[in-house]
């Protein structure tokens, strides 16, 4: 027996072909990046990221955080756009869940209305394509509101017009604001540590973390209340010449897009988690009944659970989803980070960067999404021996 | 099934297209046989197609203008709808010639877009229209006002230093589409649209209401508009910018469509050389002797380009204002053709 030439020895070669594969790419990577660099150059087009730094000079029509266009940079406004993003998708998400679990729980309802209503719904949201939907909601929201000089005024000093929702905006001494989320935050994470320690051998663990989430709720208001020296001014929105002046405001394009995302995410939540649900095998449920609990207990402690293995990872994919969907703003103006993103790449022409840029978000906001669901994910898993 | 993936290989490299684009346009043109020109689709006046897939418009005319000098025909043009947003990233890219959407010439397009501006094909301004009901007489009133605005052009920076000079509080609200944008300010979202003055008259027209809405007399910007093409090649730039020069100058020595072959026996020199019976100025151009004559029989002069699609003879009845001859107190003036 000679010894075995090297390209029969499978491990070898398969080392080989991966090299090779390797370097294919590395090359074709260079190439496309040096070649696009050269075209740029050659073409007298500006690069790199130092239009950042540049006075933007365009308007944002919902910024979170201070803004203006005379005095902010382009990267702020990729920075306002990014907090767009993050708070229609993080509602969003929220909506989605619960409009989703329960749809998928009535699909498995015994009751025939529930049940057909459920199974329509799905049927119809999931088979219509989002931008459509998108449009749709956003012309039914602004057709369904009155016009400025007709605006409806809610008691406590509300104001609902085809521009939006006007709320009050509580006044607060500098800096109040952040200090009272952060302190809020403070103790609902240290309440929510005291219930998740506990789950595992108090039933009642569930009431506990009921409190955190009041605590959330009410515990940040009040706190933030507090912090700001306890004051009792609200800025009250009033109904102007054009628009309405002062407060705060929910755009209707917001309105407009969360309801889209969320309904239609919803539809699909709604399957995972039916299909979640009926991979729990019956005898768990008939043991559990046979042990005495309600139906409601049944689903609560020993069907859900169970049944969040199989949810879990999917849900993954559809929270992911609803985040890259929320691009799709840009149809219906709402000023999401690829909206402000074309605006920037518009007006500083720096195409590749802007793109770079805007890829780079998403992605993380993919990877963090997907990393925190894993974790949740491992916490749920069945423990392997 | 090679080019298949040749296709697609080229497609995920669309960002490297501009290599060949480098090359002599002029040559990669005559060798397709056709031009492709970038349009905006969406404009009554400047272009839009009808409903048999016919392309009418000033800036359709330009394309055809260019295919005209070219090609000796008029309709070797494929037209490309561009969104204002991705109209020089294709310029750029090499998937159109020429781009001539009704596109405002700047220093950083000159610059750091890595373009051309090859003249102005109109003048024109930013104007606000509002409806008749709000009784606003000036965009000086517009404080605390709602703008629909059309993502990716100079008018949303326009419109935030008009507000930030005049101390006004502005409420803008940003559509990626022109036609978005106007159904949003026709449903009531805005209180005022603003774009291009010329853009404002043609959309008008696309209301269910046109008599209900008023295009306000402030004009807050200069918005020269014109043809681009790409940085690096300056014999395709010459030819983007004396198409232009020979419309204007065709106007301006009375040579049009219906006088065309009597012109041709004219004595006059400037119109001898025009037209190609003296000197050789179409072949320096890289063209044929006759390339103005090609351009005035199949698309026209300035004038009657303008007439048609914007002016007097077209729903818009937009007046000639700065774009009037300079000798009939506009601003549209050529250099000589020597």
């Amino acid at each position: 027996m000679g010894a075995v030439p090297f390209y029969r020895d499978p491990k070898l070669r398969g080392l080989l072909l991966q090299a090779v594969l390797c370097a294919a790419i590395g090359l074709l990577a260079y190439g496309a990046v040096h070649n696009a660099a050269e075209n740029l150059a050659r073409a007298n087009i500006a690069s790199g990221f130092g239009f950042l730094n540049v006075t933007a000079g365009f308007d944002i029509s919902q910024n979170l955080i201070d803004y203006s266009p005379q005095a902010s940079t382009y990267g702020r406004a990729f920075l306002v756009g990014l907090l767009n993003t993050l708070l229609v998708a993080g509602i969003g998400i929220v909506f989605a869940t619960i409009l989703g679990f329960t749809i998928g729980i009535a699909r498995l309802s015994k009751n025939f209305l529930a049940e057909r209503l459920a199974t329509g719904y799905v049927e119809l949201i999931r088979n219509v394509p989002l931008l459509l939907q998108l449009l749709f909601w956003y012309n039914a929201v602004l057709k369904a509101l009155p016009e400025m000089a007709a605006s409806i005024v809610l008691p406590g000093g509300f104001i609902l017009n085809n521009r939006g929702l006007f709320t009050p905006r509580p006044l607060f001494a500098d800096g109040g604001q952040i200090v009272a989320v952060l302190g809020g935050a403070v103790v609902a994470a240290v309440l929510f540590n005291v219930a998740t320690a506990r789950v595992e051998r108090l039933q009642r663990a569930i009431v506990v973390r009921i409190a955190a989430i009041v605590v959330i709720i009410v515990g940040i208001p009040v706190a933030a209340f507090l912090a700001g020296g306890a004051p009792f001014a609200f800025e009250y929105p009033e109904i102007g010449r054009f628009n309405v002046r002062g407060g705060s405001e929910v755009l209707p394009e917001f309105v407009a897009l969360l309801l889209g995302l969320s309904i239609y995410t919803a539809a699909f939540i709604a399957e995972v988690v039916r299909a979640g649900l009926k991979s729990v095998s019956p005898g768990q449920t008939e043991a559990a009944q046979a042990l005495g609990l309600r139906r409601m207990q049944t689903l609560r402690l020993i069907v859900i659970p169970q049944a969040m293995r199989v949810i879990i990872p999917p849900l993954t994919n559809q929270y992911l989803n609803l985040t890259k969907n929320s691009s799709l703003a840009v149809a219906i103006g709402y000023p999401d980070l690829v909206q402000i993103a074309g605006t920037v790449l518009n007006i500083s022409g720096q195409a590749v960067e802007v793109v770079v840029i805007t890829m780079a978000v998403y992605l993380s906001f993919s990877l963090i999404t997907s990393l925190v669901m894993n974790i949740y994910n491992a916490r749920y898993a069945l423990v392997e021996r | 099934m090679k080019q298949k993936a040749q296709a697609l290989f080229a497609a995920a490299m669309a960002f490297m297209a501009a290599g060949s684009a480098g090359a002599a346009t002029l040559d990669t043109v005559k060798q397709r046989g056709v031009l492709n020109c970038g349009v905006s689709g969406q404009l009554p006046g400047f272009s839009l197609p009808d409903a048999q897939g016919n392309w009418t418009g000033l800036d359709v005319d330009y394309c055809r203008a260019i295919a005209a000098a070219l090609f000796n025909d008029a309709t070797k043009v494929k037209f490309v709808a561009l969104t204002a947003r991705d109209r020089f990233t294709a310029l750029q890219t090499g998937d159109i010639d020429a781009l001539v959407r009704n596109s405002t010439w700047t220093l950083s397009r000159d610059t750091q877009l890595g373009l051309n501006a090859t003249g102005v094909n109109y003048y024109d301004g930013q104007g606000f229209m509002v409806r008749k009901s709000l009784k606003v007489n000036s965009a000086l009133e517009l404080n605390d006002a709602a703008v629909c605005v059309q993502q990716g052009t100079t008018t949303e920076l326009n419109l935030a230093d008009y507000f930030r000079a005049n101390r006004m509080r502005l409420k803008s609200v940003i559509f990626a589409t022109l036609d978005e944008t106007l159904k949003a300010y026709e449903t009531g979202r805005c209180d005022s649209f603003t774009t291009d003055a010329s853009q404002l008259y043609s959309t008008r027209l696309k209301l269910t209401k046109p008599d209900d809405h008023v295009v306000l007399p402030e004009i807050i910007s200069k918005e020269p508009l014109g043809p681009f093409v790409r940085h690096g090649d300056d014999q395709w730039f010459d030819i983007v910018k004396w198409v232009h020069f020979a419309m204007l100058n065709a106007e301006e020595l009375n040579v049009n469509q219906k006088n065309l072959e009597e012109q041709m026996k004219s004595d006059n020199p400037e119109i001898k050389r025009l037209l190609g019976t003296e000197g050789n100025f179409g072949e320096q151009l890289g063209l044929t002797k006759d390339w103005v004559h090609r351009i005035v029989k199949l698309v026209g002069n300035y004038g009657e380009v303008f007439e048609r699609n914007v002016g007097q003879g077209s729903p818009l009845k937009i007046a000639r204002g700065l774009n009037a001859l300079w000798n009939k107190g506009g601003v549209q003036y050529a250099p000589p053709i020597r």
